[in-house]
């Protein structure tokens, strides 16, 4: 079956595109630092340390790296069912919400295990239910899942918002009360060194979903037919897989790894939720996914890789503009986009070339 | 014979308007053309004959600029043009009708023809001019076609007929023509060997490919033969006759083919009953219209006819793929018209779809899991897929049917024609079957898979299976099936035994000539 860890050529093009892709948004960030008058060794320097070289720095990097490894994952097993789902933002919110809904009305005594399992539990079933919708319309009535998508996001985050606002806010603040009970330890209770960071243990949940999509996608009946309708709904068709509950199901996936995503910031950061808190994480997830290549080791390292450059965008606003790691993100989707079929059609290229002429040889 | 290295743009006025010399192109492993040549004379209408997969398209794709050769040379009116790209080829006047076409359904029928050459007042889009110049043309080439009409609403004659004149407008003096009748009716043939004979009086250089010798016959000047990347011969029509070209098509005589089979016992019991089934179309009149047949273990039914004629249809209607409005398929003796395409294919139902790109392999899956498709089940265990089993069935049916590559992990999309269509056979005939629809199981597939797929329909209808064969191809029908039905305009016209069913007695059904006869019969 499809094992694409241990095929040196896939594995190639997996890794090359998104390298060729890093390579050019470094290079144009070079430009742009030259045009701010600024060394570029000396900025990425500042970028570097400010992340992965000082202990806090790099904990927040885990922490921004968890959200957008389940966004980006999210998207991804939309994709792989031909699915493109904008609306990993709403799902991400509608997870948040509710297990700080969860964790405020679990008595104070719910014992830690059960609390944090059911706390996550929402989180998933509540992003599931709003990744749901999209897959259901457009299973019965065609609709494109992308508009559906992106109009639910306005229609989920307003109702989150009134719901908080209007009836559940903490007096005197904008957002829920704190959790009772559910809360997920910091990394720093562990490793004291990260202390101050956000980083909690929803980064083990995230390698473990990790896991589990890979699981799925590549080794689960689901999975192949996910991937068949994703590929050619046709023969899919053909062949008796229902595509439409395929759909419903992928989008319900998407929505429940998105979901899980806002107990990030709800149970293992701020204890509560808040207007605003998927913060765009949802939208960059699409292209944690793009640059990942769908593959759940290559989201893994790509929400690193963004997180690192979120993260950097603070260190180095004392030297250019913080906006220029936007630019650098923006200039590696870019890339990324552009890069990954060429870089495919020239490694897939010489292999015909070769039998052609070997062909030929044998021939004459 | 004139210079090779004559400089000037203006051809040589002995040179044949085309001349293309030891042509060879490789598609991977897959060789398409294998030292082809050909020789067209000025206003003349050559026809480039030969089976599927002989190579004909690929030729004609190399003189239109759309894949250049891996080697010979190309001439076009005396000049070199080897390896010249599409805008040339336009600019030269070659011309291509493609089989498939290339029109914007949602725009008329002038904005079409012009496309690509708009004519312009300033930076405007003249849509005054461009009606003009499509009257114009339609003038002097004697084709008549409504400027105004959306291509959409056109029936495919028309349409056909509007990329002709697409091909006139941009000044193309030599037309290349694929298959150009294998999606008409009867008689929008007829209409079309007339413009192609008031196009060869006009002085436009023609080449017709085609595997209809009765077409041959009645328009071409002088023939090639294509069989197996190579052409084989080059004849004027007049000299020839229609067995000796079918002779050299395929190879041998095409006598000795049908000796393949006698009747074998046909058990009495029915096991796939469809009843006066209709089907919608998406616009026109109905798909299908009240087809009623029946098939018994251990014997193929051919359907004959014109591509268009509602083969499709039947198919899809009967693997569950297509909406049925009134009528009943009875499979293995259950009420199969409602049931699932999985429902179906437990009873026992497995079909080889018409096309393989599109509904019979995920070209981006590898061999093996292409093997699995919609038996994903039987190959899982608590919900995962067994990647072992998978293997050994895949290198099983590899062996099987010598499929190259050997390696069961290669996409599908790497392997020639021929064997992508041994996967879909090799997966619809190695799950347990007892009633395989096949339509258009040898399409675009070479020789050597032509062979081995007619050996396995008829190995399986020895064991007591049932197999409705849809076919293009007369002579495969003709050669594999037990009875012979000819479907027309979404009815069967006839239907006779196989010692009764010869191209002869088949052909006024299938061109609708003798439609008015069985209207009166049945009366």
């Amino acid at each position: 079956m499809a094992s694409p860890l241990f095929d040196r050529q896939r594995l190639l093009e997996a890794v090359l595109a998104p390298i060729v892709a890093t390579m050019i948004a470094v290079v144009l960030g070079d430009v742009l630092i030259l045009a701010a008058g600024q060394s570029p060794a000396y900025v990425y320097r500042l970028l570097l340390e400010g992340t992965w070289g000082n202990p806090y720095g790099f904990g927040q990097v885990l922490y921004k790296a968890t959200t957008l490894a389940f966004t980006g994952m999210s998207v991804a097993i939309g994709l792989r069912a031909g699915l493109f789902n904008v609306g990993a933002e709403s799902q991400l919110a509608v997870g948040g919400f509710a297990c700080a809904l969860v964790g405020w009305l679990l008595p104070v005594s719910t014992p830690w295990l059960v609390a944090v399992v059911i706390a996550i539990v929402a989180a998933g079933a509540a992003g599931g239910a709003v990744g749901a919708v999209p897959g259901a319309l457009k299973a019965r009535f065609g609709a494109h899942e992308v508009i559906v998508t992106i109009m639910l996001n306005f229609v989920v985050l307003a109702l989150l918002n009134w719901v908080v606002a209007a009836r559940l806010h903490d007096p005197e603040t904008l957002h829920t009360p704190a959790v009772r009970a559910g809360a997920v330890p910091r990394l720093a209770s562990v490793f004291p060194a990260l202390h101050g960071s956000a980083a909690s243990f929803v980064l083990v949940l995230a390698m473990l979903a990790a896991l589990g999509l890979w699981l799925v996608v590549a080794r689960s009946r689901f999975g192949y037919e996910l991937r068949a309708v994703g590929l050619q709904p046709d023969a899919a068709e053909s062949g008796g897989i229902r595509v439409g509950r395929v759909w419903q199901w992928a989008m319900a996936a998407a929505g429940v790894l998105a979901g899980l995503g806002g107990t990030n910031f709800v149970l293992g950061y701020k204890g509560y939720y808040e207007d605003g808190m998927a913060g765009g994480a949802g939208f960059l997830g699409i292209a944690v996914a793009l640059v990942g290549r769908n593959h759940p080791v290559g989201i893994l390292l790509a929400a690193l890789l963004f997180a690192t450059l979120s993260q950097g965008g603070l260190a180095i606003h004392a030297a250019v503009p913080k906006q220029l790691v936007e630019v650098l993100q923006a200039a590696t989707i870019l890339a990324m986009a552009a890069a990954s079929p060429e870089v495919r059609r020239i490694l897939r290229n010489r292999r015909p070339v070769v039998s052609e002429r070997a062909e030929k040889e044998a021939s004459t | 014979m004139t210079s090779p290295h004559d400089e000037t743009s203006k051809p040589a006025p002995s040179a044949p308007a085309l001349r293309l010399r030891s042509i060879h192109k490789a598609f991977g492993s897959c060789v398409a053309n294998r030292g082809a040549s050909l020789e067209v004379l000025r206003g003349h209408i050559h026809a480039l004959v030969g089976e599927n997969g002989a190579g004909k398209s690929t030729l004609m794709r190399a003189l239109a600029g759309l894949s250049p050769p891996d080697a010979g040379t190309i001439e076009v009116e005396g000049r070199d043009v080897t390896g010249w790209s599409t805008a040339d080829a336009i600019a030269a006047g070659v011309g291509m009708v493609h089989q498939h076409f290339m029109l914007v359904p949602t725009l008329t029928v002038a904005e079409n023809m012009v496309l690509g050459r708009e004519p312009r007042d300033g930076l405007r889009f003249d849509v005054n001019k461009a009606y003009r110049d499509v009257e114009a043309i339609c003038r002097e080439s004697g084709l008549a076609a409504p400027p105004d009409a959306i291509v959409g609403d056109l029936p495919v004659g028309i349409a056909q007929r509007v990329e002709i004149l697409k091909a006139l407008y941009r000044g193309a003096r030599i037309l290349i023509l694929d298959e150009p009748t294998a999606v008409l009716s009867p008689p929008e043939v007829a209409e079309l060997m007339a413009v192609l004979r008031r196009l060869r009086e006009g002085g436009t250089t023609i080449v017709l490919i085609t595997h209809k010798l009765d077409e041959v016959m009645s328009v071409s000047d002088r023939i090639t033969v294509m069989r197996q990347g190579a052409t084989i011969r080059e004849a004027r029509t007049a000299d020839t006759t229609p067995a000796e070209i079918a002779h050299w098509m395929v190879g041998r005589d095409v006598g000795e083919a049908k000796a393949i089979t006698s009747a074998s016992e046909v058990s009495a019991e029915p096991i796939l009953e469809v009843k006066s089934l209709v089907v919608d179309s998406t616009r026109g009149p109905r798909a299908l219209d009240g087809i009623t047949l029946t098939l018994r273990p251990g014997e193929i039914l051919g359907i004959a006819g014109v591509e268009g004629n509602g083969q499709t249809e039947l198919v899809e209607a009967i693997a569950g793929l297509r909406a049925v409005r009134t009528g009943s398929i009875r499979l293995n003796g259950t009420d199969a018209t409602r049931l699932s395409v999985r429902e179906r294919e437990a009873l026992g139902l497995s079909h080889v779809p018409e096309d393989r790109h599109r509904r019979g392999l995920v070209l981006e899956f590898s061999i093996e899991e292409n093997l699995i498709l919609g038996r994903q089940d039987r190959f899982s265990r608590r919900g995962l897929v067994d990647g072992a089993r998978v293997r050994a069935f895949a290198e099983e049916q590899i062996r099987e049917y010598d499929m190259r590559p050997t390696d069961p992990t290669i996409e599908v999309r790497a392997l020639s024609g021929g064997n992508q269509q041994k996967v879909v056979v090799a997966r619809e005939m190695g799950h347990g079957f007892r009633v395989m629809l096949a339509a258009q199981p040898t399409r675009g597939v070479d020789i050597g898979a032509v062979h081995l797929i007619h050996e396995r329909i008829l190995a399986a209808r020895a064991e007591g299976k049932a197999i409705l064969l849809v076919s293009a191809e007369l002579t495969e029908v003709l050669a594999l099936s037990d009875r012979v039905a000819v479907l027309y305009r979404g009815k069967i016209a006839v239907e006779l035994p196989r010692g009764e069913a010869t191209a002869d007695a088949l052909g006024p059904y299938m061109t609708g000539a003798a439609e008015s006869k069985t209207t009166e019969a049945a009366v």
